[in-house]
This record gives structure tokens, sequence and C-alpha cells, in this order.
């Protein structure tokens, strides 16, 4: 079955939302927490739409940190978009140029590993679009929520919480593992290599993703020549 | 400390919008060589290996790295047997809270 329709798309965004929004409230109370002002707040989860960078801007902000800076660290932080980009848009199906401004909007980790990890080689744009529309409309849902919720969720709940995407992850990695002794050799590469530099400890999880997504992807293009598709 | 703000916004949106886009916009059409066009069907794998392990075990704080590594575990049975990914993430999300509350030595 080709996953290309709008609605296929909402649907397998379903995990994403649900992974997103106490994250997005989170960012929302610490935002307000620090003194960051509303429309700001706002306007990050509109236009820029990355998690982490946006809990490390509105963290550095208000420390007297130069915005230079803060940009800086979003672009290497973020900067693994595009490896994931770039192997999506391998996938896509022949799409017109506005329609590529428009997905490549919404690519985060998450909508990329959902995307990624569908069963056909042929991903429609409809599909991607409702995935990431869903995930986007959540994302800021949740910003607003945690805007102007008057006092904090329980932090054991909101603590608990902190594992959603990760499960998510898992719950996709898995069935792929399962499927083939190639990818679980990629992944094993890549958690060792991203456990060794983690372990070194001088440098950001922005640059260990980078380098350990790219020496085990680089190990799975090595060892295995033959012609297959790993999504088989 | 507004305009400057505004400013990052705009900063942080541009450096995060413009390699997202990149890839999209100019790898169309080109004919990859083998290798590449390899190692890019195995960037979602290597890249959800690496954003899960080992930042999993600290994702509900590092004091509780223990009842994440339980949770982790389920996760990793459960979907192991293809269970739905709502339902992996909704018992990530128990697991991690009943095994915090429980009342046992960690």
């Amino acid at each position: 079955m080709t996953p290309h329709t709008f609605l296929q798309g909402l649907r397998a965004g379903i995990p994403i939302a649900i992974g997103y929004v106490p994250i997005a409230i989170a960012f929302g109370l610490l935002a307000k927490s620090v003194g960051v002002p509303d429309q700001i707040t706002i306007l990050l989860s509109l236009f820029v739409f990355a998690g982490a960078s946006q809990f490390m801007a509105v963290q550095m902000a208000t420390s007297g940190v130069f915005v230079s800076e803060i940009i800086f660290t979003t672009f290497i932080l973020n900067l693994r978009h595009f490896l994931m980009t770039a192997s999506l848009g391998q996938r896509l199906e022949p799409t017109s140029t506005p329609w590529r401004f428009l997905l490549a909007y919404g690519v985060t980790d998450e909508t990329f590993s959902v995307a990624s990890l569908q069963k056909s080689h042929v991903l429609g744009k409809s599909y991607i679009l409702g995935l990431n529309l869903l995930a986007y409309s959540f994302w800021n849902i949740g910003t607003w929520v945690g805007l102007f919720l008057s006092s904090s969720i329980p932090s054991s709940i909101q603590q608990s919480m902190g594992i959603a995407l990760y499960a998510m992850f898992i719950g996709l990695l898995m069935p792929s593992i399962r499927g083939s002794s190639k990818v679980l050799l990629v992944v094993v590469a890549a958690v060792i290599v991203q456990v060794l530099l983690s372990s070194m400890g001088w440098l950001s999880n922005g640059w260990r993703i980078i380098i350990a997504t790219i020496c085990g992807a680089a190990v799975g293009a090595l060892l295995f020549r033959e012609e297959e598709s790993p999504h088989e | 400390m507004n305009s400057n703000l505004y400013l990052m916004v705009i900063g942080m949106c541009l450096v995060t919008y413009i390699p997202r886009l990149l890839p999209l916009l100019f790898m169309q059409q080109i004919k990859l060589p083998a290798f590449l066009e390899r190692f890019l069907r195995f960037i979602p794998f290597a890249a959800l290996g690496s954003l899960v392990f080992p930042q999993v075990f600290f994702s509900a704080g590092v004091e509780n790295w223990f009842p994440a590594t339980i949770a982790t575990i389920v996760c990793m049975v459960l979907a192991w047997f293809r269970i739905n990914v709502v339902i992996v993430v909704l018992a990530g999300i128990a697991v991690t809270f009943f095994v915090t509350k429980a009342p046992l030595p960690w």
C-alpha cells in the first residue's frame, strides 16, 4: 500500500502529536518563566519549528548571550535535517518546486522518521503534507497552552512524558531491525559512534547526531553493495 | 532587547529552513552515484539510532535513568512484535511514570 493521501498522513502523525504536546507545553511554560515575551515564543514555534533549538534559544536569550551565537548554535543543532531531507528527497514522488518549499518547512526528526519508515519506497506529497501539518499544528497548539496555562503540570507527569518521542522512534525502528540484519548493523554502528562521542563529552549533541548518522549510513553503504532496498 | 529577539527569530528561521530546503530543491532530477544512493537509504536507520541512544535513558531526568531504562526495554519488546506506535508511546509514558512512583529502593 502506497501512503499517498492527506488523510493517511494525518493519521500517521498521531504519535508525533502525542509526543509534541507535552514538550510544547513545557516550552511555553519555560519561555514564560524566564521572561521571554509571549509573541516571541509564539513566533519561534511558528517560524522555527525545531524543539531543541527553541528551548536553547529561550534559555540563552535571557542570559545575555549574543543573538549571533544563538543563531549559530541553532544552525549546528538543526544541520542534521540536511541529511534527512536529502534522504527523503530521493523517495518523494515527482513534485513541483512550490510543493518542495512547502514540504521542506515541516521536516523534523519526527516527521522524517515516520515518513522514512513507511514500507513503500515512493512517498506521496499529500501524505507528507498531512503528516507535517498535524505535527506542526500540535506543536503550536501546545506552545499556546503552555503560555496560557496558569499552573504547571505536575512534574512527575511531565517528566514521564519526556520519553514519548523516543518511544515513538523505538516503535518505528524495531520492526525494521527485525526485518533486516543490514538495518541492525547500521543502527548498531551509529549507536556505537554516538555513545563513544558522548562519553568523550567535547561535542554538542547536534554534532554527535550528524557524525553518528553519517558513520552508520556509510557502514551500510560500504558493506551492502547489492542493489536491494533496505525497505523491503 | 525586543528588536534583538525578533532578529533572533528571523535568523533561527533561516538557518533551520535552508538546510531543510536545499536538498529537496537541488537533488530532485540528479542521478546519484550508487554509493550515495545507498548511503541516503540508510540515513533513516542511522539517524534513529543516534537520536535515541544514549539520550533516551536520561529523558525523564538524569536521576530517573532507571525508570527510563525499564520503559525503553518495554518499548523495544512491544515494538519488536509490531505493536502500533501509539500504544508503544503510551506504554513508554505509563511505565516511566509508574516505575518512578513505585515504592521500591531505587
